[in-house]
């Protein structure tokens, strides 16, 4: 097959085009050098891909899927394009007696399209647990070195919040937050009582006019993607500004098969195939960022071997794959009589919570190391198909009666989300599968993965505080969970959480890690993964607004390098 | 990532996540469909079932609109258009082929054993007499034979309500209150203690 060439060669190519694709995108290309962007999915168009203020009824399939198969997972026919947990002909593989999923999305702008929009700092500690805890390692990094990148981040994106001065949430640049809806009242007035902190949330929500973008309108719909770009994505908000330079270049429907090192170690080219022909083509760059996330950029370096790296590129450490971590999850939700009581009004907010829990025990000794913070939310929502599934169970008959009970109990739920720290083990890892390559011909991750004691010892006590809360609320605790089975006290399988994070990690020594601080490889120089692979640890914070900071901050480094003439030819 | 506030609530049902393929449809494409759906209902006012026998179909209506009948504050299943939503997900779905088409001949094999003809042309009495054996988990452990006979009334009684509760009618009928531009959100009404 005949490898077709690109005639030029740009000063940086960036394989992904997400929170961390995006960021180095804009920096870079404001910063003056030539960027070259890969991305394996299609470009996004908001106002036709997006389903903002579509109604189910306007559906065919209400929102259920085709074969009605969105009934019963987290994927919903509402989201923003292109993001699932199984993609035709790419699999992956769970090792015997793992189970690990892994939800991709193949467009610009990546899972941005559709995020939770938290944007939460991590804390002082979670960049020194080793120091804290003598569990895990350090980050080669301080929250004082990445503050101004925080700083930066929510400057231009607008993060709406409080200043709180609560250790383990630092405070960030806010815009006003919202008012709390009736659900969070009632959860606040709960949390007062049983001292458990309550805040207004953190999201990358424009609660007003911010460089250019309009303020948010209030439809709960982020999830599907916003028209207005009243809420972050990579694909509106950073992708904009880097085109806008004249000096970016997108490929979409490239997907990246191995980086090509040359004589002098190294990454002279990538080679993608191009989905729309099948061919196989090159970029050259004089620098790589790998931004295709955690585990697709574990992927590419593990296939790209060579004479000179001959356990993938960057992994002279055998890192690369390892210390793979997701968030401890656990949900559990409670049926509230006073919400019965509620006249119908507009309860839709933003798209997320307006308060939450952060984590609030970090002041004494407990059952399990490290924390992890709550997410909630309920209430007169736009309802959906499955919503009266557990009702119909409980409730059963028909007729008129079930129709009226279906009408008095909605509204009346509140969920809640608990989202822990894991501690990176040594069961948890992905590799390249020997026997399985997808339809592109790049062999698959094959993961495995274990929960340590622990997360599940985490998980029992966010099943036992969702039960307080509820409770002092005057409430009925509905979930239940078992201390056994595949997943004690309501656990989450690996990867559900969508945090996968820490396959090429950062630190001090070359021996043991894949990166230094700024996310350079130590084995390459003209080489940077910027995405949550990088990840030392996975704190209770949701990653993206660390990873946008990271991927600033290794982009000013590059630059700097740029102008000391150390890129190269 | 993290999961929004429908997600939360629905994860209240989840126990394992399902792994299929999000199949993306396009708006347009959706649009399309559902003017099709429309146009269909409006020339003959007569829809015709992708996967259901005009029988079974006559069949699914009349339980759809005894699960969720009109009342005096609204209209019921039938009219918000259950029927063809549990049609249409089922000529999809091979597994809800089986659910329903066979659960639908369960139903009119034990009338015709008990009544000696179909459901549909069953008395009310009789239609309601069997309903309230299948209606109720609770029936199974006096009567094992209803079985399967109860797991497709429960399949049924979700997909009914799904149909309902995602129409126009069945929104308004909740008292959904939103899907619009706010130009500041309002807050929380005072809540009853």
């Amino acid at each position: 097959m005949q490898v077709k060439r690109s005639p030029k060669t740009y000063d940086v190519c960036i394989i992904g085009s997400g929170a961390s694709g995006g960021t180095a995108a804009k920096v870079l290309s404001e910063g003056g050098l030539s960027v070259v962007m890969l991305e394996a999915g299609p470009p996004v168009v908001p106002a036709r891909d997006y389903k903002e203020h579509v109604w189910p009824y306007e559906l065919p399939h209400r929102g259920a899927g085709v074969g009605g198969r969105a009934r019963q997972g987290l994927e919903d026919e509402f989201l923003a394009p292109n993001g699932a947990w199984e993609i035709e002909g790419e699999p992956y593989v769970s090792a015997p007696g793992s189970k690990f999923r892994w939800f991709r999305s193949r467009i610009v702008g990546g899972r941005t399209n559709h995020w939770g929009r938290i944007a939460l700092r991590m804390a002082p500690v979670d960049f020194k647990v080793r120091s804290h805890d003598g569990q895990g390692d350090d980050w080669p990094v301080s929250y004082e070195e990445v503050a101004p990148y925080y700083d930066k981040v929510e400057s231009y994106i607008g993060v709406f919040g409080t200043k709180e001065n609560i250790p383990s949430a630092p405070d960030g640049i806010f815009l006003p937050p919202p008012k709390p809806r009736c659900t969070e009242t009632i959860i606040k007035k709960s949390c007062d009582k049983l001292d458990i902190l309550c805040i207004p949330s953190r999201l990358a929500i424009l609660t007003k006019p911010h460089n250019g973008r309009p303020a948010c309108h209030y439809c709960a719909q982020c999830g599907r993607g916003c028209i207005t770009a009243s809420n972050f994505s990579s694909s509106q908000v950073m992708i904009p500004p880097a085109e806008k330079t004249g000096r970016f270049t997108m490929i979409t429907g490239a997907m990246a098969r191995e980086l090509v090192v040359g004589k002098d170690g190294k990454v002279a080219a990538v080679s993608y195939i191009d989905k729309s022909t099948h061919e196989e083509k090159r970029v050259h760059a004089r620098a790589f960022i790998v931004a295709a996330s955690a585990c697709e950029s574990a992927r590419l370096l593990l296939n790209s071997k060579s004479t000179l790296f001959p356990d993938g590129l960057a992994n002279s450490s055998g890192v690369v794959g390892r210390n793979l971590m997701d968030t401890v999850g656990s949900d559990g939700g409670g049926y509230f009589p006073q919400l019965e009581r509620m006249p119908a009004h507009n309860h839709d907010g933003v798209g997320g919570m307006h308060l939450y829990l952060p984590w609030w025990k970090f002041d004494r000794k407990n059952d399990f190391l490290r924390g992890y913070h709550t997410e909630f939310g309920g209430g007169r929502g736009m309802p959906g198909v499955s919503d009266y599934d557990d009702l119909c169970d409980d409730f059963e008959g028909y007729g008129l009666s079930l129709k009226r009970e279906c009408k008095s109990k909605y509204g009346t739920y509140i969920g809640f989300a608990g989202r822990g720290e894991m501690i990176p083990n040594e069961s948890c890892y992905c590799e390249i599968d020997p026997a399985v390559v997808d339809q592109w011909g790049v062999p698959v991750l094959r993961f495995h993965w274990k929960w340590s004691d622990n997360e599940i010892k985490m998980a029992k006590d966010m099943q036992e505080t969702y039960r307080a809360i509820v409770e002092a609320a005057g409430g009925i605790y509905l979930t239940k969970t078992r201390p056994d089975g595949p997943h004690p006290y309501g656990i989450a399988d690996g990867g559900v959480i969508i945090h996968e994070v820490g396959t090429v990690r950062m630190g001090e020594r070359p021996a043991t890690s894949a990166l230094n601080q700024y996310c350079q490889a130590h084995d390459v120089k003209n080489l940077f993964v910027t995405d949550g692979a990088c990840f030392v640890t996975n704190a209770d914070k949701n990653p993206t607004l660390t990873i946008m900071a990271l991927t600033w901050r290794a982009s000013d480094y590059l630059l700097d390098q740029a102008k000391k003439g150390n890129l190269g030819a | 990532m993290t999961i929004s506030r429908r997600d939360i609530l629905k994860s209240l049902t989840l126990t394992a996540v399902g792994g299929s393929v999000l199949r993306v449809i396009p708006l347009e494409a959706a649009e399309y469909a559902h003017r099709m759906v429309q146009a269909e209902k409006a020339a003959g006012s007569t829809y015709t079932p992708k996967f259901f026998s005009a029988h079974a179909y006559k069949m699914l209506q009349s339980l759809c609109n005894t699960i969720i009948p009109s009342d005096d504050e609204s209209k019921g299943a039938i009219e918000a258009g259950a029927p063809e939503f549990i049609d249409l997900i089922t000529s999809e779905n091979p597994e809800y082929q089986v659910a329903l088409g066979g659960g639908l001949m369960w139903l009119d094999n034990t009338c015709i054993d008990r009544y000696e003809k179909p459901y549909v042309d069953c008395t009310a009495e009789q239609q309601k007499e069997i309903l309230d054996q299948i209606a109720y988990r609770k029936n199974a452990k006096k009567d094992p034979s209803l079985g399967q006979g109860i797991e497709f009334f429960s399949f049924l009684r979700k997909l009914t309500a799904d149909g309902f509760f995602t129409s126009e009618i069945g929104i308004s009928y909740l008292g959904y209150i939103g899907n619009t531009y706010v130009q500041e959100f309002p807050g929380c009404p005072p809540v009853p203690e």
